[in-house]
């Protein structure tokens, strides 16, 4: 898919979330639209998966460890294939197989549970680590929130991970500087993020996280620094295409309203691509 | 005068039936957290030394570490000392290894009161409580190194996660080195009508030395070993209820929300009779070892003896 495609489809799926949050009354809205540009091209770009064989085994694996935006990652997956896309209605509702957070048991596509912050990391670690030992080239892909980046366990993954220099190893930080009470830089702000993951032994980056042109170039295997895992920090805004969402720490997870909804719509259908 | 049986460290028989295994698959790999002496994992380690994962001392790591391998297809057994496996990584073995359904094995080395005089920060007297709650885990107690073999060659075939509780206080043989694990069965390991007593791990030898004494009183006691602690063997402990009318039980293990429980949780339900739960009794324990903390907390052969024969008075009120 060529950029303007990625970039159509990244609208595409904005307006799909918007839409299913919306109905579901329900959602992490703000942090889906900081993450989408991020999940579509890693979708419908970068990793080698086969919707109709998820379990494929040498797919490139995908860890959301920011478990809250998981309807960014349903709707990112009934896009691409791997689910159907008359159940995104589902979301949220009783018995549905589409939750808050993914499950990997309920949901094809899906790699591991994620929804306590600080666990995508590790498991990345091992899933990487399982393919150096089959000397297999599959890669792992894990995409963080940056206020879950104050979770020791991301840490002590972060060591495991040069330590074994996992070079097929790949965290992207969604880096909207809000967590979901208040601005980073007024909690713990963890600046400068990627200078601490240099310290710990990873190749670093910092690009664009909206710019899909950027995404695809930081996550692309020619940018791999050989026996270091790689950290690509991206610059992000959280409810980035919104006008009244964007960078604003309440939308988190609130809910528009009817006319909210409508104006969203509208600014997403229009925005240039 | 009688010669007092071999005692025997299960951790031997856990690596050496682990290695055998490891080398017809290779699959089977070892995730540690800088525990590769206190697991006896050197002799892996120097087999197979790519196939040892020692993530350093990083407990929720190496948990996370353990699910990842298992989507790559391995099959992780992840081994650290009891208490901090099970207390330090208890959030990614319930999001990682059991709500997502890994292929994993947990070992907790160590358990119980195994560091008895280190004290009740290294002991692992909660693990069956925070583990069995968890859906999907099975829970294994194995009571002698044949029984520690078999449970071992039995998570390395079963397609799901697993809780191996491993002590290396010494125990004699129980079993026959042919014995096969059955999960969620209990094996009884001694008739009687009388009273059951249930036990696992370090405390079957115990409650066999117990119904002997019993027997000297006239009490023929059932002794089941009870390995897997999730999911239980309701229908034995249903059978014990009825058939002989009174159960005790013995854990390493404190005596709250652990064996005991398990088995409470079953008899209230279905045929209610009277119980003593022998355990660790809801306190941090006081320094000593292992051997000599399960005398002071009425585990010793007279302490179950004793116990035993109270609930025999309350059955006949």
């Amino acid at each position: 898919m060529d950029l303007k495609g990625l970039r159509d489809t990244a609208r595409k799926i904005r307006l799909l979330d918007l839409e299913t949050v919306y109905n579901a009354g329900a959602g992490h809205i703000g942090g889906e639209m900081s993450a989408i540009d991020i999940l579509t091209t890693l979708y419908f770009h970068t990793l080698n998966i086969k919707p109709e064989q998820p379990d494929y085994p040498l797919r490139d694996r995908f860890v959301l460890s920011k478990g809250h935006t998981a309807c960014a990652l349903y709707v990112t997956l009934a896009t691409r294939g791997f689910i159907d896309q008359a159940l995104l209605p589902s979301f949220l509702q009783p018995n549905s197989t589409l939750n808050g957070h993914p499950n990997r048991v309920k949901v094809p596509g899906v790699e591991t549970n994620t929804g306590p912050l600080g666990h995508g990391l590790p498991v990345a670690v091992g899933m990487a680590k399982a393919a150096k030992l089959s000397t297999e080239d599959w890669r792992v892909f894990v995409l963080c929130g940056d206020g879950e980046l104050q979770e020791g366990s991301n840490w002590e993954a972060a060591m495991a991970a040069a330590q074994f220099k996992l070079d097929n190893l790949t965290l992207i930080v969604d880096h909207n500087r809000l967590q979901q009470g208040a601005r980073l830089e007024d909690t713990n702000s963890l600046a400068p993020i990627a200078d601490k993951f240099a310290a710990f032994g990873w190749s670093t980056t910092e690009i664009d996280g909206h710019n899909i042109e950027d995404i695809a170039n930081a996550l692309d295997t020619k940018t791999v620094s050989k026996h270091q895992p790689t950290c690509v920090v991206a610059n992000t805004s959280k409810g980035c295409g919104i006008s009244f969402m964007q960078d604003r720490v309440e939308w988190h997870h609130k809910v528009p309203n009817k006319e909210q909804y409508e104006q969203a719509r509208k600014e997403l259908e229009g925005a240039a691509i | 005068m009688k010669q007092p049986p071999a005692l025997h460290d299960c951790r031997d028989a856990f690596v050496s039936t682990l290695e055998k295994l490891a080398q017809s698959n290779n699959n089977i790999v070892a995730v540690c957290n800088d525990s590769v002496g206190s697991s006896k994992l050197a002799g892996f380690s120097d087999k197979f030394p790519e196939r040892l994962i020692n993530v350093g001392i990083a407990e929720q790591n190496m948990v996370g570490v353990g699910a990842g391998l298992a989507n790559g297809g391995k099959i992780p057994f992840v081994c650290a000392a009891s208490c901090f496996l099970t207390g330090r990584a208890l959030e990614q073995i319930k999001a990682d290894i059991a709500y997502s359904q890994t292929n994993v094995k947990l070992c907790g080395i160590s358990a119980g009161m195994a560091y008895g005089e280190l004290g009740p920060t290294h002991h692992s007297i909660e693990d069956f409580a925070w583990i069995r709650v968890l859906p999907g885990i099975v829970v294994i107690a194995p009571a002698d190194p044949a029984e520690t073999s078999a449970a071992v060659k039995f998570a390395a075939n079963h397609p799901g996660p697993v809780f191996l509780r491993l002590s290396r206080v010494g125990v004699p043989d129980i079993f026959e080195s042919t014995h096969r694990f059955e999960m969620g069965k209990a094996a009884c390991v001694r008739e009687g009508s009388d009273i059951t007593i249930i036990a696992n791990g370090t405390l079957t030898h115990r409650a066999l030395d117990g119904a002997e004494l019993l027997a000297q009183h006239g009490i023929e006691a059932r002794v089941l070993n009870m390995a897997t602690v999730s999911p239980i063997d309701s229908s034995a402990i249903i059978n014990a209820a009825k058939n002989t009318g009174a159960i005790l039980t013995c854990e390493e293990h404190s005596v709250h929300a652990g064996l005991g429980s398990a088995v409470a949780e079953i008899v209230v339900q279905n045929c209610p009779v009277p119980m003593k739960i022998l355990g660790v009794p809801g306190i941090f324990a006081p320094t000593g070892s292992a051997n000599f903390l399960l005398d002071e907390f009425g585990m010793s052969a007279e302490g179950i003896n004793d116990a035993g024969r109270k609930l025999v008075d309350k059955k006949r009120v």
